[in-house]
């Protein structure tokens, strides 16, 4: 029961972090190629829909939006915050491997440190508390 | 001061907006049911969770305010001041609800914060 629930943790973690990189990654890669773009007018937006990479990184993002609620229903939000950012890391590794960019050492001081501070908080056990988020009962 | 105001708007809605959101589904309950007719059905019942509704329009705010901030501070003004709110929530996570947070969460918060300070230097 506990292994089932620690695997669920991890696997529903894991896509929020894969959702959250690779739909932000794809979502810039998409408005590169619509160009400039802050207007109150509907009508450019829409047509940056029509660009798949565009298309694909807003539906990535409302996967990763539903998953993290989802992943809050049972663990704790200190645990989901620090677990998940590392979505940085995810997203600076396909910056540099897909977009060509240069990773400074002192960003990879805080790739390393971001990934040790996610497997401390990984450690723990993912819910402390009951199902009325810590409020007192009504 | 401008800028700190910015940052206020950026931190404290989304903040606010993650504690909202943890209240709103733990109340909902556990999610289990991952298949695509289970999400549509999670998607609906959430619509009308008022926890859910006012903090992801709380989440909203932080998105516009960082559009703001970048067009008059640089990124590493921005990011390194918005990390604070690791810190922020794993406090409020701790004393408003009642999670248990030891010193591996505290150390993890801690050093996530510092770098996601440095990967925006």
């Amino acid at each position: 029961m506990i292994s089932r629930f620690i695997t669920k943790t991890a696997a529903i973690s894991a896509v929020v972090v894969v959702s959250n990189a690779v739909g932000n990654y794809a979502l810039s890669k998409g408005m590169q190629e619509v160009g400039h773009l802050v207007t109150w007018q509907p009508g450019p937006y829409l047509q940056a829909f029509a660009d798949p990479w565009v298309m694909a990184g807003v539906i990535l993002l409302i996967a990763w939006l539903i998953f993290r609620l989802a992943l809050l229903s049972w663990a704790d939000l200190s645990y989901v915050i620090t677990v998940t950012s590392t979505s940085y890391v995810i997203s600076a590794l396909l910056g540099k491997f897909f977009l060509a960019e240069e990773v400074s050492p002192l960003r990879w001081v805080g790739i390393a440190l971001i990934t040790v501070g996610a497997v401390f908080v990984g450690e723990t056990f993912p819910s402390t508390t009951d199902e009325t988020g810590g409020l007192a009962e009504e | 001061m401008m800028r700190w105001i910015l940052v206020a708007l950026i931190v404290v809605p989304g903040t606010v907006g993650d504690l909202l959101t943890t209240v709103g589904m733990k109340r909902h309950g556990e999610v289990n049911d991952f298949s695509v007719p289970g999400l549509a059905r999670l998607v609906w019942q959430l619509s009308r969770n008022p926890y859910i509704i006012v903090g992801i329009v709380a989440m909203a705010i932080p998105f516009f305010a960082l559009m703001d901030l970048l067009s008059i501070a640089k990124l590493s003004f921005a990011v390194p001041a918005t990390a604070s709110s690791y810190l922020v929530e794993t406090a409020l996570a701790k004393y408003l609800l009642g999670e248990e947070v030891g010193w591996k969460r505290w150390a993890g918060a801690s050093l996530v914060a510092i770098g996601v300070m440095l990967i925006s230097i």
